[in-house]
């Protein structure tokens, strides 16, 4: 029998995996006529038009803005919200404790779609349509059940003695929960912070649907760009790749502990 | 500081995990809870430190009624089995934090960090995490909190229960030391008998959230008052037999029978119930002779631990040196008649007992 060697496999993966971004990246240093007129592997007319338009027209770079903007509340107010509920969760006992836990996670099981609709008219009738905020607090729906889920599972791993030492050692609640309690569990908000991130990065449903100019997301800009000026796929190959810097620059922080939350199995 | 228990009654869901307690704790003393899990040991602590409000029953320290003040204003130290530290801070910083958060200067917190940390041999890992030291050290470090502070009143909840044997008996060496300065109440749970004997002080057996007994250790040793505290008070477990006394003679069985001691002469003759500690069978020498049937022989240490059967009793011997013996093999046991703790009917003890 041959044996294959060791590395065979995994690079196997990695070159499946990597392919569909390679072809991205390369397809943004071509120009759209070279896309269109046929496969090639590297870029014939190296350009990189693509990415000086992107960097010039405030109506594309604005959309990265708007999204990072968005994006960013978004991860600040799910965190915020989510420690103390997720404290509560992992160090009391109250009525319907569990119930209420699994009705968080509820949340995520129903497609954004469905309150789309809902959305849109109640944030029209309050003004906040077409702003930042809007999606924000849009997209907390999903995130902060997620954060509280992950956070939980953290704090559960903390043992309560520590609370309790600390409050020996003459600390009071708050005290004890931003000197002590949460550096203890930066691991955790990280993770979770980055899942937030995530989600509220890549969804486009939400996002579009309560916007129309002045908080326009970058995936919107790029779906009706593509739609009124024909087929611009070399700019869209290069707005999609740009779009993949954030995340990549993320995780980059977060991998270590990523790695943690999944031994804990709240990832 | 002087710590008085009133009728003190913890009950969690409707379970009762301590009954009607009154304990006045021995002032600047060591004071040992002895019981086996679940015997309430740390709920009591729980119940002195604040984290817990009791069910009814006041708690008072040095005269005042605390029960109602909370855990951060009773200035009380607490040590727990699993070693806590906080994981973010230093070593200097877990010891310093109690002092900051009391406001002291820099100066003086660094000055009382230094003079602690050196008494506990802390001070070459005073800049590295709690993660990054043994578990001896990690506890060390529990400890230099607990005493940094200077608390009245310093609660140890079995802090040696998690460490390996030799590091235990190292830090139990020291532990009375390092308190007898302070004039600090100490309170030590455990559920070791032998600690509380080598600890010395003072004793309280514990059984199912009721205290049996309070008092120097070495008396609730030699006199226990019921024979529930006889049996928190040793390990292995207290042997017992009912015997049938009849004038001077005490009978366990047909073949086994003794003459009894001065104090138990003097009762009613009747059923009585007769404890012996595993130590005092002794498989050779003088005394009672009786014979057992060998259920397990089993060596551990310098010690050999037989389980046996006496007259349908489960008996064990604990001895020294290594002996082997057959399962089943019936042996030549012997203890001395007057080392007997002799208890009437209610399980009262009957005292005037030979010392040891």
């Amino acid at each position: 029998m041959v044996r294959l060697p060791k590395w065979f496999i995994p690079t196997l993966y990695i070159v499946f995996l990597m392919l569909p971004i390679y072809g991205l990246l390369s397809m943004s240093f071509k120009t759209t006529n070279e896309i269109l007129g046929g496969f090639s592997f590297f870029p014939q007319e190296f350009t990189l038009e693509n990415y000086v338009k992107i960097f010039t027209d405030p109506t594309w770079y604005n959309g990265y803005i708007n999204s990072l903007i968005y994006v960013v509340i978004n991860t600040v107010i799910s965190i915020s919200v989510a420690l103390p509920a997720a404290y509560a969760f992992s160090r009391y006992k109250f009525l319907g404790d569990k119930h209420l836990f699994f009705w968080l996670l509820t949340n995520r099981m129903a497609p954004p779609a469905v309150f789309a609709l809902p959305f849109f008219q109640l944030y029209s009738a309050i003004n906040l349509f077409d702003t930042h905020i809007a999606v924000a607090l849009a997209h907390c729906l999903f995130n902060i059940p997620l954060a509280v889920w992950i956070l939980e599972g953290f704090m559960s791993g903390i043992p309560k003695e520590l609370d309790e030492t600390a409050y020996l050692d003459g600390y009071s609640f708050w005290r004890f929960f931003l000197r002590i309690f949460v550096p203890t569990i930066a691991a955790g908000i990280g993770v979770a912070a980055f899942f937030c991130f995530m989600y509220s990065w890549v969804e486009l449903l939400l996002a579009k649907t309560l916007t129309s100019v002045d908080a326009k997301p970058i995936a919107a800009t790029m779906t009706r760009t593509a739609s009124t000026s024909g087929y611009e796929l070399g700019l869209l190959a290069a707005a999609g790749s740009l779009t993949l810097i954030p995340g990549a620059f993320v995780i980059y922080f977060v991998r270590n502990y990523i790695a943690k939350g999944f031994a804990l199995g709240r990832v | 500081m002087a710590i008085e228990l009133h009728n003190v009654v913890k009950q969690v869901d409707g379970q009762t995990h301590i009954y009607d307690t009154s304990l006045n704790l021995v002032k600047g003393e060591f004071n040992i809870l002895l019981g086996t899990t679940l015997s309430g040991k740390t709920t009591l602590m729980r119940l002195m430190a604040g984290l817990e409000k009791p069910t009814s029953g006041e708690i008072w320290f040095d005269g005042e009624n605390v029960t109602r003040i909370p855990v951060q204003k009773r200035n009380v130290a607490m040590v727990y089995q699993a070693f806590i530290n906080y994981p973010s801070f230093s070593v200097y910083e877990n010891i310093a934090s109690p002092l900051k958060v009391a406001g002291l200067s820099k100066s003086q917190v660094d000055e009382r960090v230094m003079k602690i940390a050196d008494l506990l041999k802390l001070t070459p890992m005073l800049n590295r995490q709690p993660s990054e030291l043994s578990g001896g050290q990690q506890q060390r470090t529990a400890l230099a909190r607990a005493l940094v502070k200077g608390s009245d009143l310093v609660l140890l909840d079995e802090p040696l229960a998690n460490l390996d044997y030799k590091l235990r008996e190292e830090l139990r060496d020291e532990l009375p030391k390092l308190f007898a300065d302070t004039g600090a109440t100490v309170v030590y749970a455990t559920s070791e008998p032998l600690e509380a004997l080598l600890l010395g002080g003072n004793t309280a057996t514990l059984d199912r959230g009721r205290v049996v007994q309070f008092g120097p250790t070495a008396q609730t040793y030699r006199n226990p008052v019921s024979l529930t505290g006889a049996k928190v008070f040793s390990d292995p477990p207290i042997n017992t037999a009912r015997v049938r006394k009849s004038g001077d003679n005490i009978q366990l069985s047909d073949s086994i029978q003794w003459k009894a001691p001065a104090h138990v002469v003097k009762l009613d003759d009747g059923e009585y119930t007769i404890g012996i500690r595993p130590h005092q069978i002794k498989i050779s020498g003088v005394g009672v002779n009786v014979k057992g049937k060998v259920q397990i022989a089993e060596i551990s240490g310098s010690e050999s631990i037989i389980r046996m059967t006496v007259e349908n009793n489960n008996w064990v011997c604990e001895t020294h040196g290594i002996h082997a013996f057959e399962v089943g093999e019936e042996v030549d046991f012997f203890f001395d008649a007057e080392r007997c703790l002799y208890f009437d009917n209610a399980e009262k003890f009957i005292a005037a007992q030979a010392m040891e």
